[in-house]
């Protein structure tokens, strides 16, 4: 026994993600002494800013923020703890080898490709909008327990009936036909333009492990729309300093607060007496105390190696074994010596989301192959060159590209220590199919597959979510069922991460609904 | 067959398949004069038997009896008419490199046999039959009941809400999660929650595809997987059996008994329009230029047929069209019916086991099934196909000539346009010969033993039986056209947009299989608006 009197907090947090941060805040706010343990040097998670190359920086997980509610960047006083816009409203541009690259929303080039697909947009996308808000209800809250006699949970059941009924007879038929199918048929059926349909399909995929045949994509599609109704934003943002500067902003708020955070503190247990959960062991072998204990790290990790399947009854575990979480999103960052220059692609729109999908059926094939542990010649990609708006992030003149790579499976054939060098080489030629001469200016290169960002980031599986976003993982059931609405099977342990609902994306909302749970918990 | 008394039906309905006939027997049997026109020479639709080739008998489309629901079957009588279900005693699995699961009907020869697979999975095959079957008692309830439609207030919809959330309710809540997750998630997600061994996930994802433009590895093909669960003989859930006289027996039985009743067929009668006055169905034209008045129309054709080439358009709200238009209906299904001199012999079947007597499929794991779907995707036949045969003439020998052999061949995936454009004799024989070598490759004798094959293709399924794209279900059974969805949003409930036309084919509520669901479902519907009480 050591006679230091051990740390100590009412509240523990393991993780500094951007959830674990929102969490942090929230409850300190409340009063609660909040202590953050974060593995790495760093807090951050998946939403960091971190060097790749010499004298390059890059956002090395998330690269754009558009998801995250004004509401919680308001309330926690982001701004004044150093959140600063480097750019806002990036518009979205499809490239395709077969078409000229075309800005998304603008009717005018559209009409030019179809008038049909220019006439069809405005409805529809007003639509998606009427769908989006309704289905951020459902994210703004905590999800509701079926067969309870709770009234809290017949409550927001009925709450959400009365919403959808609101919507109106038609536009409730529409939301109820479409919510179950996959994207590739529903935006088959209103649009023409392959571009068109292919950018739209990669925002229904994009960090899930389906394609766009894939019935629930047209809830992973909403899904995002909803967060952007929240966030204000049906356009992108770029924090100054990449998006990092929105973890840091977070950590100031939740210091400011009176939480404690302590880096390098990778916990290896969480302790259990009579019970509930007491508190936590460091891999240094120190021990902490509380009475809560907040997991904002995945599902698996949190139930599987941290508590320990010895507490755990055996249905439970074999739920969270099946927690699909292998993730299908990697992520490519170029150091290059100069501006890349993209055919077709106006200067204004260089800093913008340029996205590589050129049609449903590219997006099919680019997925197929990972079914059998292979990847695509092909694959999708969301590109950004963030040094276009943020000189900080290079030296002087030359640029970083940062690309999201979909879809590159968690296990390949042979293993990532043969492949990842070829991946590269290979993305780096799609690249300069669309903007000759841009491998001739690589600088430095790097590709973190789900297996990189598993070991980088603590994460099962290297997924961006935590796990599938999927009906079947999703809201009442999400992670599993026994530990929804932020609970777990044990007393005192809680989870604030993507794992719970309503998932990941820099949103924070798990971290703040999390928050609002253990409060009404406590006593 | 036709009935001068019938000149003037108060009912007609356009389509002799088993689920026009089983309305017609309900309103018939409720005292409706009703009318059966079908395009063919003979009835049955889907659900035929056939003398393609000399003295063999062929079940030329659907092949297998499950789903056909029990009390249908008493209330009109079937057996009486000659009906005659046989059950299977097993099947067989066969893998491409050899290996096999056979299959018994005994739950623990059953369970010795996957034993001899992986210890793991006959443990779980305990808790995977308990589990399905659950959701199968759940479901089953709903199959003969009208959907409700969730944004209307009356108070029929609305009971019929409450009746849907009381059953979930009952579920407790552990179950209720299941069945959200069983409704939306995949075939092999959902047998990877239970099974190792590849061929035991690959023999039960199997019925995940039949029928379906899903791979085993989209979302909601558990749910297709269950649809071909929900049948039972005998009261077993999931048990198959043969009809004696193969499929058209079942038609045939359903003309017996609609005759019975005061009702009439006429065959040879296609239907060139649906008669539309003042917004409300009149009756019908047929292509013989002859029109027939009734008060009542009932359309057992699919909707898109119904509405996109039966019913003049201007009779139509341009959303309901449009609706019409987007109902996926997808052709991935090829059939082979093939006349054999005896009966082959399969390595993997020991002699004398009843095994043969059952289902025999051909896949090995669930990664062959979805690249066998991925083929599709891209408009060609599946290289590798899920193969599914039946040699019913073993059980019911009046089916061919002495010694001989009947052996049905459903092929899942086949599509019905290619990507190098449409079907030609050649491409049929191709994709016939592609199926015969993976059959082949499991028994060395088949090929010599082949006397006739006949291939079809959807495309040949469509033209023949007027199924569009010669899909078997009228409509993909996935979410956005299940239940209230089914087949437009608004008009589940048997109805139409136009007054008195009505629908009762399996585009409907609760899709395809012969299971007369649908049929008995639009007869109740279209008698309560008649006023008239359905007699038991």
């Amino acid at each position: 026994m050591s006679s230091v009197r051990p740390d100590s907090a009412d509240v523990i947090i393991i993780g500094g993600g951007h959830n674990g941060l929102v969490c942090a805040a929230t409850l300190a706010r409340a009063g609660q002494s909040v202590l953050v343990l974060e593995a790495a040097e760093h807090v951050g998670g998946m939403a960091i800013t971190r060097r790749f190359a010499e004298g390059f920086k890059v956002s090395a997980a998330a690269h754009l923020f558009n998801q995250m509610p004004l509401s919680l960047v308001r309330d926690l006083n982001l701004k004044h703890h150093g959140l600063a816009f480097a750019a806002t409203d990036l518009p979205t541009i499809g490239l395709s080898p077969d078409e000229a690259p075309l800005r998304m929303g603008d009717l005018d080039a559209l009409n030019v490709r179809s008038e049909a697909d220019a006439r069809a947009y405005a409805p529809f996308d007003r639509r998606m909008n009427r769908f989006g808000k309704l289905i951020h209800a459902i994210l703004a809250s905590t999800p509701p327990r079926l067969g309870t006699t709770l009234w809290e949970d017949k409550w927001a059941l009925a709450k959400m009936a009365l919403k959808l009924r609101l919507l109106g007879r038609k536009e409730m038929r529409e939301l109820l036909r479409i919510i179950g199918m996959n994207a590739y048929d529903l935006f088959e059926d209103e649009f023409q333009t392959p571009v068109l349909k292919g950018v739209l399909g990669f925002d229904a995929i994009v960090g899930s492990n389906f394609g766009p045949r894939a019935p629930g994509t047209v809830l992973t599609y909403l899904y995002r729309r909803a967060a952007e109704v929240s966030a204000d934003s049906s356009t992108f943002v770029q924090p100054i300093g990449g998006l990092g500067t929105v973890t840091q902003a977070l950590a100031r708020a939740a210091e400011a607060a009176g939480a404690r955070i302590r880096t390098q503190a990778p916990v290896a247990r969480i302790l259990v007496e009579n019970d509930h959960a007491s508190g936590v062991l460091l891999e240094s072998g120190e021990t902490i105390v509380a009475n809560t204990v907040i997991s904002n790290v995945d599902a698996k990790t949190t139930f599987l190696n941290l508590l320990g399947t010895e507490h755990l009854d055996t249905g439970f575990v074999r739920r969270i074994d099946h927690f699909r979480s292998a993730g299908m999103t990697a992520k490519l960052h170029l150091a290059l010596a100069k501006r890349p220059n993209f055919t077709g692609v106006k200067p204004e729109w260089l800093g913008g989301r340029l996205v590589l999908s050129p049609s449903l059926n590219e997006l099919e094939r680019a997925f197929n192959p990972t079914k059998y542990q292979s990847v695509s010649a092909t694959p999708a990609l969301e590109i950004t060159i963030p040094t276009i708006h943020d000189s900080s992030l290079a030296p002087t003149g030359q640029h970083v590209l940062s690309s999201v790579v979909q879809y590159v499976p968690y296990s390949i054939k042979g293993g990532w220590q043969t492949h990842r060098a070829a991946l590269t080489t290979q993305l780096i030629d799609l690249l300069d199919q669309h903007a000759p001469g841009l491998r001739d200016s690589v600088v430095a290169a790097e590709l973190l597959t789900p297996e990189d960002l598993e070991k980088e980031f603590r994460v099962t599986g290297g997924h961006w979510h935590h796990g599938d976003l999927a009906f079947d993982q999703f809201y009442m059931v999400r992670p599993v069922p026994g530990a929804t609405q932020y609970q777990t099977p044990l007393p005192g342990l809680y989870l604030c991460g993507a794992s719970s609902h309503p998932g990941g994306g820099v949103m924070g909302l798990a971290g703040r609904h999390a928050a609002h749970r253990v409060m009404s918990k406590s006593p | 067959m036709s009935n001068p008394s019938l000149r003037q039906p108060d009912a007609i309905v356009i389509g002799a398949g088993h689920n026009g006939l089983v309305a017609a027997c309900y309103l018939a049997r409720a005292g409706v004069k009703v009318l059966v026109v079908e395009r063919s020479d003979i009835v049955g639709g889907a659900a035929v038997s056939r003398k393609l080739y000399q003295d063999f008998t062929y079940s030329n489309c659907s092949y297998v009896c499950s789903l056909l629901r029990p009390e249908i079957m008493r209330t009109l009588e079937l057996p009486r008419y000659g009906l005659q279900i046989i059950p299977y005693e097993g099947g067989c699995t066969m893998m491409r490199g050899g290996g096999h699961l056979a299959l018994y009907d005994n739950h623990d020869a059953l369970r010795r046999e996957i034993a001899r697979h992986s210890k793991r999975d006959a443990e779980a095959y305990d808790r995977y039959s308990r589990d399905v079957m659950r959701q199968c008692k759940f479901i089953k309830p709903l199959l003969m009941r009208e959907p409700p439609d969730p944004t209307s207030f009356k108070p029929r919809d609305i009971q019929e809400l409450l009746y849907l959330g009381q059953r979930l309710h009952g579920l407790g809540e552990e179950r209720m999660y299941d069945t959200l997750r069983f409704w939306t998630m995949s075939a092999a997600d959902f047998l990877d929650e239970y099974f190792e061994s590849e061929i035991v996930k690959a023999h039960f994802a199997g019925t995940s595809i039949i029928g379906t433009a899903l791979g085993p590895r989209s979302p909601g093909s558990a749910y297709v997987l269950l649809h071909h669960y929900m049948g039972d003989i005998d009261e077993t859930v999931g048990a198959w059996g043969f009809a004696r006289g193969g499929m058209g027996a079942i038609t045939q039985a359903l003309s017996q008994s609609l005759e019975a009743s005061g009702g009439s067929i006429r065959v040879d009668s296609p239907v060139e329009r649906i008669l539309v006055k003042n917004g409300q169905a009149v009756g019908v034209a047929l292509a013989s230029g002859e029109e027939i008045q009734a008060k009542t129309v009932i359309s057992n054709m699919d909707v898109k047929r119904t509405f996109l080439n039966t019913v003049d358009p201007e009779h139509l709200p341009s959303d309901f069209l449009t609706a019409v238009k987007r109902f996926k209906i997808r052709g991935s299904s090829g059939k082979l019916n093939i006349a054999l001199d005896g009966l082959p012999t399969f390595p993997a079947i020991p002699k004398d086991s009843p095994t043969i007597r059952g289902d025999l499929h051909i896949t090995d794991t669930v990664e062959m099934m979805e690249r066998a779907y991925d083929d599709w995707k891209e408009g060609r036949w599946s290289q590798a196909p899920y193969v599914d045969m039946l040699i019913p003439s073993q059980i019911d020998p009046t089916m061919t000539p002495d010694g001989k052999h009947y052996m049905s061949v459903f092929v899942q995936y086949c599509p019905y346009e290619l990507a190098d454009g449409p079907w030609t004799d050649e491409k049929r024989q191709a994709f016939g010969n592609t199926v015969i070598d993976a059959i082949a490759n499991q028994s060395p004798d088949f090929k010599s033993l082949i006397l006739h094959t006949e291939i079809r293709t959807p495309w040949d399924i469509e033209r023949e039986v007027g199924l569009t794209e010669g899909n078997i279900f009228q409509g993909e059974l996935t979410m956005d056209q299940l239940l209230f969805n089914r087949p437009v949003p608004g008009y589940a409930q048997y109805a139409t947009p136009i007054k008195n036309l009505y629908m009762s084919g399996s585009s409907t509520h609760p899709g395809g299989g012969v299971m007369g669901a649908p049929g008995a479902n639009a007869a109740r519907r279209v008698l309560r608006d008649l006023g008239i009480e359905a007699k038991a």
